[in-house]
């Protein structure tokens, strides 16, 4: 009686992701009223920079408020525009934001934005102008879930791993990028382009400029598209600074080429100034015909015009946006800082990491067995005896059991050292266990395992190091 | 590095990327075209286009905007409201606000005279009634499946309903006959054509009141659909998103009343509501677009889907404060009925004074007009020969009924809520010359007939164009001649 997309589970919601979420609905942390509970570190909230959005609406009261910069009412204008080309005062401010954000290397044309509902809408509809039912996009692993409901739910499209491993700290290769691809041949899938996100959800990583160099090859000889995904560019708040796609077609001279066509972003402001609930997404390609198509989807899921004209306002300012972003950044890195600290203190290591609002986090020593049971026996114990809602890796389709995504700006700092307290208690009474086990085979079996592999495997997981392709 | 493309570009992108189910390349938006390039304006453009095709509301913003003017604690960050900013901006959760759905139930309700409630745990947001409608189908039709629909309807319906979820549209046919009420019989012709087709049919698609006739159907039409949903085992989908334009009293049944008063009538999991405030309320900007369904699974995966097209949580924020005032939302609606009963009576009465009928109708943003006897022949060419004359020389952007999938030709929508009482007597007046003109021209053609056949050629070329000519006269004009149209 209903559509197969009703019965089928690709909207993803039954994956691990989502039931950490659903125990923490039951029984979220509060400091006062509920102190034992879960604290929420699996959303990847920024939290850190409200006030300064919230002292721009005090100090500038007339967007909120319907009015112009005369003080006279625009609602009826506002309440009756829905021009699927988007308010233009917004679309210029979010350009120059986006090209603010990315040092000034590269400029963007408002023409070529197309306004959507969030990211979450800006992926679904560029796969739609993109993708048929059956063709496949490569995805880099660990990859954010909801890329399987966004990208595969009711586009009919399909998503191919190209696998990252932790020996070189995630990064992409020519391997597995050709591996990838003949992996989609064998199971008689087009493949239509790839997707990345840069900076990496779940890695916290900003894509190097060999990555990108080998992505733009890779797109130029199998004549497909590029998405990048630059949600989270805003939050990058360390070396290496962020190298934005399209500054490496500017600088390779593939502007303006058929290939610089086949090369399209996405952004959204929830990350970056931290407003998930308001819905800006946005498209930006440098092929005209998917600008016209994604324009007219976009109906389908339009920015409230009340949302656009206050944003025009914020983003216009842009005292206020340099402002924002140096700050905004700093916040983040010291708050990542205090996360590393208080996991190191644990003895628990982090994927070097520049960017994002969470870490990937090495708990692979941890592992009763390095399978991906042991991943969820793991975080089963986080989730119910520590306390902590974390995103195992293997929601995020990582190839290696034992990673785990844990966010750090969604919460205070008290919130975040009492998490950090939690894990060392667990920590500890895990080595103590460990120490009384029954079954010291099992502890032997265990170290000889870490001493049978070098140093050098270690070191390579938590340091950027550069491994040439092969 | 770069291959050669040329060949291949055309399967770079995705079938419905490439293709016309957007539906904008309808001759529909070339009236759109003439109005965006030639606007009226009362001081800077009186001779532009006047717009009639765009089905707003815009009579009661003075009282929306005096509401907002009290009400600084709607909005968020005014130091009324200033510390729900963050709460509002991080809310994410596609159940949305509970105030949000709290205060859509409650103002669904009162629109429907509060007759019947609305549960608020069945509010599923979307991205406008576009957004609704898309979702709705993704719900209940595989692609290749399809859905009835009685036709004059919305063309948006083309592009929301079949462009990416793959479904079809099969036209169920009302006439004029019988003032365009859908009837069993034809809606068992449609049910049986698919059939043949091999085409498998999940539901029935009804606008209630009706977008472009402006007439809502009656409690038995209602009951005769759902209980021919119910024998069939389809669904029911019901757009009521213009339920608050309906200007004569309690009459307006909405489908949650007929569930409500004959509970046994069907299997509730088949019937689905959209509704929405752009034409009650006169937001389209703010895409504020709701399913209600009493199937829950369609709740269930529908809310799910809503991730696709939320609604701003400053706009479910401000629309919650509004909507949550009682006082106020009584008071509009009962005014907005008035302006609009108003304004409808003006226009019908002025046209009614140079001959041009309409359908009768209570409801919507627009009345259903009858050009008929404008046409030269009963075609949807003439049809279209005619409209290209109203948009060039009568400078008006109305709906041909072709474009809403219209069976008879001839038909207008004429939209009236969406001007100032200035351009609407502007526009009255444009149409009343026009008519008048034609009249003049009937005596005068019908005078100089009697004369001798050279003579009338002569006469006609100097007065006028004679392809603007033959366009307006009736099939029964001696002047339609095999010589004339050589001419052309």
């Amino acid at each position: 009686m209903l559509s197969a997309k009703v019965t089928c589970n690709s909207h993803g919601q039954d994956s691990s992701y989502f039931l950490g979420w659903e125990e923490y609905e039951k029984n979220p942390y509060d400091e006062v009223k509920n102190p034992k509970g879960i604290i929420q570190m699996g959303l990847a909230e920024n939290q850190l920079s409200f006030d300064l959005l919230e002292s721009w609406l005090q100090n500038n009261p007339q967007p909120t408020a319907f009015k112009n910069h005369k003080n006279q009412s625009i609602f009826k204008e506002l309440a009756l525009f829905q021009d699927y080309h988007g308010l233009p005062a917004f679309k210029n401010a979010l350009v120059k934001f986006m090209s603010e954000i990315r040092g000034n290397t590269v400029s963007f044309d408002a023409n070529n934005l197309v306004l959507t509902a969030g990211a979450t809408s800006a992926n679904e509809t560029l796969m739609f102008c993109l993708a048929n039912p059956g063709d496949a996009f490569l995805l880099p692993t660990p990859y954010y879930p909801g890329f399987d409901r966004d990208l595969k739910w009711r586009t009919g499209a399909e998503i191919v791993p190209i696998h990252c491993s932790s020996l070189n700290g995630f990064r992409i290769t020519k391997s597995a990028l050709e591996e990838a691809y003949k992996q989609a041949e064998k199971q008689k899938l087009k493949v239509k382009g790839v997707l990345v996100t840069n900076p990496s959800n779940p890695l916290g990583t900003s894509l190097s400029l060999r990555e990108l160099d080998l992505l733009v090859n890779f797109i130029s000889s199998k004549n497909i598209h590029l998405i990048s995904d630059e949600i989270y560019s805003g939050t990058v708040f360390s070396s290496p600074s962020f190298i934005s796609i399209m500054e490496v077609l500017k600088n390779r001279n593939l502007m303006n080429t058929d290939i610089s066509k086949r090369v399209h972003i996405v952004y959204s402001l929830s990350k970056d100034l931290g407003l998930p609930g308001f819905r800006i997404g946005a498209i930006y390609s440098n092929d005209e015909r998917v600008v016209s198509a994604a324009t007219k989807m976009s109906s389908f899921g339009l920015v409230s015009s009340q949302t656009q004209h206050l944003l025009s306002e914020i983003l216009s300012d842009q005292k206020f946006t340099k402002t924002y972003l140096s700050e905004n950044r700093r916040r983040l890195k010291e708050r990542r800082e205090m996360l590393v600290k208080g996991l190191k203190r644990s003895r628990i290591r982090c994927l070097e990491s520049n960017s994002g609002l969470f870490c990937w986090v090495d708990m692979r020593h941890l592992l009763s067995t390095n399978t991906f049971e042991g991943e969820m026996e793991l975080w089963k114990k986080i989730v119910y005896e520590v306390g902590l809602n974390i995103s195992p890796g293997s929601s995020c389709h990582c190839s290696e059991p034992g990673w785990f995504r844990v966010c750090f700006a969604n919460m205070s700092e008290e919130t975040l050292d009492l998490a950090m307290q939690r894990v060392k208690s667990f920590v500890d009474s895990m080595a103590k266990q460990n120490n009384q086990s029954r079954h010291p085979q099992l502890m032997n079996r265990n170290s000889r395992r870490t001493k049978s592999l070098p140093k050098w495997v270690f070191e390579l997981s938590f340091h950027q190091r550069e491994v040439s392709d092969r | 590095m770069e291959v050669a493309l040329n060949n291949n570009t055309h399967k770079l992108l995705s079938k419905i990327a490439i293709n016309d189910g957007h539906g904008e390349n309808s001759p529909y938006f070339d009236g759109w075209k003439a109005y965006d390039t030639n606007p009226y304006h009362p001081r800077n453009n009186p001779s532009g286009v006047i717009q009639m095709g765009l089905a707003e509301n815009q009579l009661c913003f003075d009282l929306i905007e005096e509401w907002i003017k009290n009400h600084p604690e709607a909005s968020i960050c005014s130091p009324q409201g200033g510390f729900d900013f963050k709460e509002i901006a991080l809310f994410q959760d596609y159940h949305g606000l509970p105030e949000f759905r709290g205060a859509i139930a409650n103002f669904m309700s009162r629109v429907r005279g509060s007759r019947v409630k609305f549960d608020p745990s069945r509010i599923v947001m979307s991205g406008g009634a576009t957004g609704a409608h898309e979702t709705v189908a993704f719900c209940l039709a595989n692609r290749g499946e399809a859905f009835l629909v009685p036709t004059p309807y919305y063309p948006g319906f083309d592009r929301d309903l079949k462009w990416r979820t793959g479904i079809e549209l099969i036209p169920v046919v009302c006439e004029s006959t019988n003032n365009f009420k859908v009837t069993l019989g034809a809606l068992e012709e449609a049910y049986d054509k698919a059939r043949e087709s091999n085409i498998k049919v999940k539901g029935l698609l009804i606008t209630n009141p009706s977008n472009p006739l402006g007439t809502f159907f009656d409690k038995d039409t209602l009951k005769t659909l759902v209980r021919f949903i119910n024998e069939k085992n389809i669904h029911l989908v019901c757009d009521e998103i213009y339920a608050g334009t309906v200007t004569n009293g309690n009459e307006f049944v909405s489908i949650a009343e007929i569930l409500e008063e004959f509970p046994t009538i069907c299997n509730h999991n088949l019937i689905h509501i959209v509704y929405s405030l752009s034409k009650d309320m006169g937001f389209p900007g703010f895409r504020v677009g709701i399913i209600y369904s009493y199937n829950d699974t369609v709740v269930n995966i529908a809310r799910k889907m809503s991730s696709f097209g939320l609604v701003s949580t400053q706009t479910q924020h401000m629309v919650a404060s509004m909507l949550s005032d009682n006082d106020f939302v009584d008071h509009f609606i009962c005014e907005s009925k008035i302006r609009l009963a108003h304004r409808h009576e003006m226009f019908i009465g002025e046209l009614a004074e140079v001959g041009i009928g309409s359908l009768e109708s209570n409801a919507g943003l627009f009345f259903w007009m009858d050009l008929r006897r404008f046409l030269k022949e009963p075609t949807f060419e003439s049809e279209m020969t005619f409209w290209r004359i109203i948009i060039n020389e009568i400078k008006l952007n109305v709906s041909p009924g072709s474009s809403f999938h219209c069976e008879e030709p001839g038909w207008f929508r004429v939209c009236f809520a969406n001007m100032d009482d200035e351009t609407v007597m502007v526009a009255v007046e444009r149409i009343k010359s026009f008519v008048l003109e034609r009249r003049m021209l009937e005596i005068k053609t019908k005078a100089m007939a009697k004369n001798k056949k050279q003579c009338w050629q002569n006469n006609l070329q100097l007065k006028l164009s004679s392809r603007r000519l033959e366009d307006i006269m009736s099939p029964h004009s001696p002047l339609n001649s095999p010589m004339l149209r050589a001419q052309n």
